[in-house]
C-alpha cells in the first residue's frame, strides 16, 4: 500500500529523516515509536507531501507521489485518510458540514441522500451519530478525535494515517480510542500508519512496530517481541 | 578593522532586508496567480462566497458610515468659512461629493477595511493553519485555496467598493447636517448641487480604484495568514502584518490610480 525508500529531509542543518525507508502490506497496522522530535510527524507528513522531503521515494498504491502534479495529486489523497493530532476540525462548520465538506468537494457522492448515509456511518462507526450537529468548540479532546477520524473515514480511504491519535487524553479515553483504530481497520479493510509514543496504543492497535531514532529506524518487530529485548534504547520506550 | 567589520555587516544587512523583500513579492505574485486561478475553476463556493459577503459587509457597514458621515460633515465645517468669504458657498456640495467620491471615500474605506477586513482574514486563516485545518483540507484534496481564500478574496473585491458607495452616501448625508449648521438649504437643492458637480470621470475611475482595494485587501490578508508559522504568536503577526501590508497597498494603488487617470484625462 505504501513503500518509503532513502527518504531524507533537513531544516537548514537539522537532519530529520535520514534514509528512511519501510512497506506497509495491506491490512496491516503499522506502529511508529519515536521520542518527541524524532520526526515522526514529518515522516507522515512527507507521505501526503504536506512536506516535501529533500530526496526519497514515496509509493501510495503503488504511485510515486513525489512525481505526480497537484490534480494527481488530490487524486490520490482521496484514498488517504489523515487524522490529525488535535482533529484539525474546522471551526466555522458543525460536525455535519466537517463531515459533509469533503465529500461535497471531491463530488464523491451523487446525491443528498448519499451524503448523509456516509455522514450517518462514518458517526456510527466513531460512536457518535448524537453529536451531529454540534459545533467543534461544543466538543471534548477525545470526541474531537473521534469526529476527526470519522472525517478521515468519510471518503472510505486505502489508508489511514494517525498522528498521535491518543495524545493529550486520559487513559480511559485513550484505550478507546485504541480499539477504535483497531474496530475501524477492520470495518473499512483499510491499511494504517500509527504514530505514536503512546505504548498502550501501540499494545492495542498495532501489528509490527518501528522505532524512529535520530531519523532513522532503530529496530521492527510485533509489541511482544519489542517488549521482551534487552536493547536499552529500545526498553526505554517500554518503561 | 572595526570599520570595515561595520561596513560589510552593514552591506550583508542590506543584501538580507532586499532578500526577503524580493522573495515575498515574488512569492505574493505566484500566491496572485493561483488565487485567480481558483476564481475560474470549479467547484465554486457560492455559499461560502455569499457567506464570506456577508460577513464582510455586515461587520464594516457601522463604522464606513460613520467615517463616512463624520468626513461629509467635518470637510463641510472646514471649507465653510472660506467659501463663505469669496461667495461660493453653493458649491460644498459639489466640493464635498468630487472630493469623497473621487478621494477620501476610496481611501478612508480602503484604510478601515485594511484594519478590520484584512486583519481578520489574517488572523482567521493563520488560525486555521496553526490549527492544522488547511493542512485537513490538503490531505483530503479538497483545494483550500479555493474554498478558504478564493471566496474571502472575491467577497472583499465585491464588498469593499459597496462600503465605498455606502460611504460616499453617508458623507452627503453628513455634508447636508453641515451646510444646515450655518444656513438652510433643502436636501433636494443640496442633493442637486452636489451631483451636479459629479462627472463620470469622478465616479468610474474611483470605482476601479475600490474593486482594486477589495481584492488587494482580501489577498494580502488572506496571504498573510497562509505564511503564518506553527506557534499561536504567528497568528497575531499574521493579523498586524496583514494591517500594515493592505494599508500601505491602498496608498501605492491610490497613487498608481491617479497616475493614470491623469494620463487617460491628459491632465
Amino acid at each position: 500500500m505504501i513503500e518509503v525508500k532513502d527518504l531524507y529531509k533537513a531544516f537548514g542543518e537539522n537532519v530529520i529523516l535520514n534514509g528512511v525507508g519501510f512497506h506497509l502490506l495491506k491490512g496491516e497496522n503499522l506502529g511508529i515509536l519515536g521520542k518527541s522530535g524524532s520526526g515522526k510527524s514529518v515522516l507522515t507528513k512527507c507521505i501526503v507531501r504536506l512536506i516535501e522531503p529533500d530526496f526519497g521515494e514515496i509509493k501510495v498504491l503503488g504511485k510515486d507521489i513525489l512525481k505526480m502534479s497537484l490534480n494527481e495529486l488530490n487524486e490520490i489523497r482521496k484514498d488517504i485518510g489523515y487524522l490529525f493530532q488535535g482533529g484539525a476540525l474546522y471551526d466555522s462548520m458543525n460536525v455535519r458540514e466537517n463531515l459533509e465538506f469533503p465529500i461535497r468537494r471531491t463530488q464523491m457522492a451523487s446525491n443528498k441522500h448519499e451524503v448523509n448515509e456516509r455522514v450517518e456511518q462514518a458517526l456510527r462507526s466513531v460512536g457518535l451519530l448524537d453529536a451531529i450537529n454540534k459545533m467543534p468548540a461544543e466538543l471534548s479532546g477525545g470526541m474531537k478525535k473521534r469526529i476527526g477520524l470519522a472525517r478521515a473515514l468519510i471518503l472510505r480511504p486505502k489508508v489511514i494515517l494517525y498522528d498521535e491519535p491518543t495524545t493529550g487524553l486520559d487513559s480511559v479515553t485513550s484505550g478507546e480510542i485504541s480499539e477504535l483504530i483497531l474496530k475501524v481497520q477492520e470495518e473499512y479493510n483499510a491499511s494504517s500508519i500509527i504514530i505514536t509514543h503512546d505504548m498502550k496504543c501501540a499494545k492495542i492497535a498495532t501489528d509490527k512496530i518501528k522505532i524512529l531514532e535520530n531519523g532513522t529506524f532503530l529496530t521492527e518487530g510485533t509489541y511482544d517481541e519489542l517488549s521482551k529485548s534487552t536493547d536499552r534504547q529500545i526498553r526505554a520506550f517500554f518503561m | 578593522m572595526k570599520k570595515d567589520e561595520h561596513k560589510r555587516l552593514r552591506i550583508d544587512n542590506t543584501k538580507k532586508f532586499y532578500n526577503v523583500v524580493f522573495i515575498d513579492l515574488g512569492e505574493l505574485a505566484i500566491f496572485t496567480a493561483r488565487v485567480i486561478r481558483q476564481f475560474v475553476s470549479p467547484p465554486y463556493e457560492h455559499r461560502e462566497l455569499i457567506r464570506q459577503a456577508y460577513v464582510i459587509g455586515n461587520k464594516s457597514v457601522a463604522m464606513v458610515a460613520l467615517t463616512g458621515l463624520i468626513m461629509g460633515l467635518v470637510l463641510t465645517m472646514q471649507t465653510q468659512p472660506t467659501l463663505v468669504q469669496f461667495g461660493v458657498q453653493s458649491l460644498i456640495p459639489g466640493m464635498v461629493a468630487v472630493s469623497m467620491f473621487r478621494e477620501v471615500g476610496p481611501v478612508v474605506t480602503g484604510l478601515i477595511c485594511a484594519g478590520k477586513i484584512s486583519s481578520g482574514i489574517g488572523a482567521e486563516i493563520g488560525a486555521m493553519k496553526v490549527t492544522e485545518q488547511i493542512d485537513a483540507m490538503e490531505v483530503s484534496g479538497t483545494k483550500p485555496l479555493s474554498f478558504v481564500v478564493a471566496t474571502r478574496v472575491l467577497a472583499t473585491t465585491v464588498m469593499v467598493p459597496l462600503l465605498v458607495f455606502f460611504s460616499d452616501a453617508f458623507s452627503l448625508i453628513g455634508s447636508y447636517l453641515g451646510v444646515n449648521l450655518f444656513e438652510s438649504m433643502s436636501f433636494e437643492l443640496f442633493m442637486k448641487n452636489a451631483f451636479d458637480m459629479l462627472g463620470f470621470m469622478d465616479v468610474i475611475p474611483a470605482t476601479i480604484k475600490s474593486v482594486v482595494f477589495g481584492f488587494f485587501i482580501g489577498l494580502i490578508g488572506a496571504y498573510k495568514g497562509y505564511q503564518a508559522g506553527l506557534g499561536t504568536e504567528s497568528v497575531g503577526q499574521a493579523a498586524n502584518s496583514a494591517v500594515v501590508n493592505a494599508s500601505l497597498s491602498i496608498f501605492i494603488i491610490d497613487l498608481v490610480a491617479v497616475l493614470i487617470t491623469n494620463l487617460l484625462t491628459g491632465n
